[in-house]
């Protein structure tokens, strides 16, 4: 384990010639096949299928013992033949041949092969797309400010160059528009040291993709995506593969080339029903609601591949953005994504109701890179503070909404009055905005202010005096008389 | 390893174990009967550290530590004849290591940002000439775990170089005081029986055997951790053991890394056990920039870090807690006091759950092993403040975060926890939503030390401090039943008696129990301040039932200046002196002296 010589040559791995070729299939099982009698086949190996009518297919090596090989076909079984099905394992891991100039401006399929008649990707260093472990030595902790122009972002849920920060959304919710915005947006792409977006579908609609391909290319950036997409009718398998061949490029791309590189990962559930479907294939032990005992580490091995190393200048900045199921926060998928991201933000449907977009509640999203990437010489002193306010009184203003709700609006005392203004502007007002509006942080945090000077300077406890003066003067004071003030005198 | 190959048993090259199987990090080889139980394996070509964890007939159980891609059929397995076992000596301080050992600088000098399959290096630095001042002369009779000699080890540690604790007999030789690398041989020791022992700066020990000791202590020393709710309402003692369970978000990883930061404890081993990667890389770098509140040393010369995040390979993961408990006895054995955190024990429990569907072995709740709880449980046993071998004190206190999904308790790790510890310190969503920071519910949390550590507090501090707590915790409480009513009806629809014990809640609420992880003065609250604080908010609460039986109407006290300076009393205030506390307790009473007499006079 822990030497550094050469191995000696009792050590041997399973010498064999590099491709082996097998024909005939003991079983096929949903997207699995099973193959007897495989000699020298290894692990997580690459196979390919060849049929007698269609291209051959892509697969790999899920478990390997003497009696037989089981491979997963990402494109699915349908059409395969028992008898003259031939396996041809590759001898190595799934690898993908990555450039900057062969794969930015273009459009491939999950598997990284091309849709858009371009030519396949041969050049540049054979990257295996499951990746290696980023050891947390080499690891620059992420603090550089990326102004989203949206201010629930912004102002309370900082995103932080490197950071993974998802988007939890229902079905029906604005979260493609959102991420839309956020890439039209974002000062990451106004950076001259170049820039990338990568766009990996899993399982999305047509009309979804085409969505995000025409808003890259009305603001003009074009140029500078990639796009993987496994589209709602392509093979649910395949859906494993892509976003690991989309983190390779943009590994690549970030490290090798020193692009500061954004990847949209839209939608995790999907690739999450896709494992589930796996794992049930092969008869593994589901853990909660069916999914496997790994899903936690199976997202893991997707999620940490974000981040800035030292001494390399460019970052990978995630955005993954999955529907929860039946709007269920604690549902596996997002519950074991929030344990591994750096915060989520989390869209609502109660707002959406209320036309609010972006449709953002403030309360359940979190970003954990927040405090690092605030503050004095990056936005601005008060950012820290005056979010926390702003939290505090939202989250005050929704029990005087509950209140409200039971004993009318009249009979609530005058401060939770206030708090029912503050919570009815904070929405129209500070969480809404166009999709076209880009605002500065700066304005995002005057707005930030003068929702809480709406306030008695008392309910005003995570606030600094000195600030108060500095910042919170200016503002209107509509509400600021002393509430309990009026039943006095 | 080690640099010299430990013979193969049996010896002929031919009798190698060959792969049978592969199922991601788990593997079988044939035959079973060239391995014993937990004994260490390296796989394939690339040397993949593995430790067998059964034997059945024909076939041995493996799980391998590193990706297993690419090994198939037929690949070597070689016994190295050891348990899975740590190195320990000096040079463990201010280093990152993974879950089996594995020194994380090193593998990134020596093999770049990301860690590939295979690569390792010596957990201890063989170079460094460490300065050695023996204690024991030869011709003394020595018995396991007595202190041979000092180390410098970081400036404000010393590194008590222990005999092995199953080595004993006669000193015959040990060197002189001077400068030696840890292969140098120190010392010899010649038993009863006529066996010698050479003794090295380091010694190794199996990770999954507990280190022995002479005594288990019932301890009743706290550990201050300078968080006020932790310290006067859930007290946890040098050698207790607690839980911290909370969805994500809920501020876990701030609470483990305030604790990292501030305990009294004189060494923290941190694990992070399947988390991400920049929280290590957070501890990282923060670590050497703050300085400990007692030495003024950055804290990082105090700390040893276990690393093995979400990404490393899974079966590490399980080792890591392991790794970092057997680091954390040794300091114990040396008579110190350590603290260790485990963030978090729930991926550990999964890492076990992962193997043990690729064993198909018979699942219990959950998918989770029938063995969970016995190893939870054998896990917290680990703690304890106890007697050392060489007659010292010292304790090991264990703190775990558990990561239960959608933060609903009654899932078994976080149930099965519960059980072992007896601090149980439970977060809460909804305080964290609103931003209230350490979000420990206050009415799901307990602490079974309280009557333990107050004799300390009494000492120490003052008189009376289990009764403060204990009517703070009654205010709480009463304040939990009547937000029933304020929810339904609003506050103005409580008595002013009733409103009382609102406000009195409100003040220890914000006043007390939040604390800012980042602001300068209020991340830190020593034991005094924390004494003082709590004395004058209830000293205030018990002059406004004065308030209130006069028949003032409360609005009225609350407005007094007083009051807001209490409320800001916990960022203002950086010491541990009782005077502001004395001169605010005096504006108070002035304050409501003043009020009371005013309305007597415009009564007539």
């Amino acid at each position: 384990m822990k030497t550094t010589d050469q191995p000696p040559e009792i050590f041997r791995s399973s010498a064999r010639p590099s491709i082996l070729e097998y024909i005939g299939l003991e079983r096929i099982n949903g997207p699995l096949l099973v193959v007897q009698g495989v000699k020298g086949a290894s692990f997580d190996e690459q196979v390919e299928i060849l049929v007698a009518k269609g291209p051959p297919r892509q697969g790999r090596v899920l478990s390997i013992s003497e009696e037989c090989a089981v491979i997963e076909v990402f494109e699915g079984t349908s059409g395969l033949s028992q008898v003259s099905t031939r396996v041809r394992f590759l001898g190595h891991p799934f690898e993908l041949a990555v450039s900057r100039e062969e794969v930015m401006g273009r459009v491939f399929d999950g598997l990284g092969q091309p849709l858009d008649g371009g030519p396949l990707l041969t050049k540049g260093a054979r990257c295996d797309i499951n990746g290696l472990p980023i050891n947390p030595v080499a690891r620059v902790y992420p603090e550089e400010f990326i102004q989203t122009g949206v201010s629930a972002i912004d102002g309370m849920n900082t995103l932080v160059r490197g950071q993974k920060l998802p988007i939890f959304s229902g079905s029906g919710l604005a979260h493609n528009e959102l991420a839309a915005q956020i890439v039209r947006q974002a000062r990451l792409l106004s950076d001259d040291q170049g820039f990338a977006v990568i766009f990996a579908a899993m399982g999305v609609r047509h009309d979804e993709a085409e969505g995000f391909r025409r808003s890259f290319e009305e603001s003009g950036v074009l140029q500078n995506v990639a796009m993987f997409l496994n589209l709602a009718d392509d093979p649910a398998v395949e859906r494993l593969i892509t976003p690991r061949v989309a983190l390779t490029v943009a590994e690549h791309l970030a490290f090798e080339e020193g692009m500061h590189v954004l990847v949209l990962l839209t939608d995790m559930t999907n690739y999450c029903e896709a494992l589930r479907e796996v794992a049930t294939s092969k008869g593994e032990v589901p853990s909660r609601k069916g999914y496997p005992g790994y899903l936690y580490s199976d997202l893991a091995s997707i999620y940490e591949r974000a981040g800035r190393l030292q001494n390399r200048p460019g970052s990978v900045t995630q955005i993954p953005i999955l529907t929860m199921p039946d709007d269920d926060i604690t549902h596996p998928i997002p519950d074991l994504t929030g344990y591994i991201t750096e915060g989520q933000i989390v869209l609502d449907r109660s707002l959406a109701a209320k036309s609010v977009y972006p449709p953002v509640n403030v309360l359940p999203s979190l970003s954990r890179l927040m405090s690092d990437g605030i503050g004095p010489g990056r936005t601005r002193e008060d950012h820290q503070d005056i979010a926390n306010q702003l939290y505090a009184a939202y989250a005050r203003a929704r029990e005087a909404q509950r209140l409200a709700a039971i004993v009318g609006e009249e009979d609530i005392s005058p401060i939770d009055k206030l708090y029912l203004r503050l919570a009815r502007e904070f929405e129209a007002r500070f969480l809404g905005q166009r999709p076209d509006e880009n605002r500065t942080i700066r304005e995002t945090l005057d707005l930030a202010w003068e929702l809480v000077m709406l306030l008695p300077e008392q309910e005003l406890s995570r606030l600094k005096p000195a600030d108060i003066d500095s910042h919170g003067r200016g503002q209107t004071r509509a509400g600021a008389q002393v509430p309990w003030g009026e039943e006095d005198e | 390893m080690n640099n010299s190959r430990p013979q193969i048993q049996g010896g002929a090259p031919e009798a190698l174990a060959e792969v049978t199987k592969v199922s991601g990090p788990v593997i079988k080889a044939r035959p079973a009967s060239l391995f014993v139980m937990n004994e260490l394996v390296e796989v394939g070509e690339e040397r993949l550290a593995g430790e067998v964890i059964s034997l059945d007939g024909e076939l041995a159980t493996i799980q391998v530590y590193e990706n297993t891609s690419g090994i198939g059929l037929g690949c070597s397995v070689h016994g190295l004849g050891l348990p899975l076992y740590v190195e320990l000596g000096p040079g463990l301080i201010g280093r990152i290591f993974d879950g089996i050992q594995r020194p994380l600088q090193e593998l990134c000098q020596q093999w770049g940002d990301f860690i590939h399959r295979g690569r390792s290096g010596a957990p201890l630095d063989r170079e460094h000439l460490w300065t050695f001042s023996p204690l024991r002369s030869a011709g003394e009779q020595l018995s396991g775990g007595e202190i041979l000699g000092e180390v410098a080890e970081s400036p404000i540690l010393t590194h008590r170089v222990l005999v092995p604790p199953e080595v004993e007999g006669r000193l015959e030789r040990i060197v002189p005081p001077g400068d030696y690398t840890l292969d140098d041989l120190i010392a010899r020791v010649s038993s009863a029986t006529g066996h010698s022992h050479e003794l090295k700066l380091f010694h190794r020990w199996p990770v999954r055997k507990i280190r022995p000791s002479r005594k288990r202590l019932l301890s009743a020393d706290p550990l201050i951790t300078g968080q006020r709710v932790i310290d006067t309402f859930f007290p946890l003692t040098k050698g207790g053991t607690a839980a911290i369970p909370g969805g994500f978000g809920t501020g876990k990883t701030i609470t483990q890394h305030q604790l990292t930061k501030w305990t009294d404890a004189d060494i923290i081993v941190y694990i992070g056990c399947g988390e991400r990667g920049n929280e290590m890389t957070g501890v990282l770098t923060d670590l050497p920039r703050l300085l400990d509140p007692r030495s003024g040393r950055p804290l990082i010369e105090r700390t040893i870090l276990v690393a093995n995040t979400s990404d490393m390979p899974v079966a590490a993961r399980e080792a890591s807690i392991y790794t970092g408990i057997t680091i954390a006895e040794y300091y114990r054995d040396m008579g110190y006091d350590v603290a260790l955190m485990a963030d978090s024990t729930s991926r550990w429990a999964e890492a076990l759950r992962e193997i043990s569907g690729r064993l198909e072995e018979m699942p219990a709740e959950e998918g989770f092993p029938a063995y969970l709880a016995s190893r939870l449980a054998a896990f917290y046993e680990r703690a304890g403040q106890v007697i050392t071998l060489a007659n010292n004190t010292g304790s090991v206190t264990l703190i775990g975060a558990v990561s239960p999904p959608g933060g609903d308790f009654s899932e078994p790790v976080t149930s099965h926890t519960k059980r072992f510890v007896q601090c149980f310190w439970a977060l809460d969503k909804e305080l964290a939503s609103g931003r209230y920071f350490p979000a420990i519910n206050y009415l799901q949390s307990y602490s079974g030390y309280s009557r333990q550590v107050e004799p300390w507090w009494r000492r120490r501090v003052g008189e009376g401090w289990l009764e403060l707590r204990d009517r703070a915790m009654e205010i709480l409480q009463e304040d939990a039943k009547l937000q029933n009513i304020v929810r339904l009806l609003g506050e103005e629809a409580l008595p002013d008696d009733q409103k009382r014990i609102i406000e009195g809640a409100r003040l220890l609420k914000d006043g007390f129990l939040q604390q800012s992880a980042f602001d300068e003065i209020d991340s830190y609250a020593g034991p005094e301040k924390q004494f003082f604080l709590l004395e004058i908010i209830l000293h205030l609460f018990d002059r406004l039932a004065e308030v209130v039986a006069a028949r003032i109407p409360l609005f009225r006290a609350l407005e007094l200046p007083a009051i807001w300076a209490i409320y800001r009393l916990k960022s203002t205030l950086k010491g541990d002196e009782s005077a502001p506390f004395q001169a605010l307790r005096e504006q108070i009473d002035l304050e409501i002296d003043t009020l009371l007499r005013r309305h007597h006079e415009s009564s007539f």
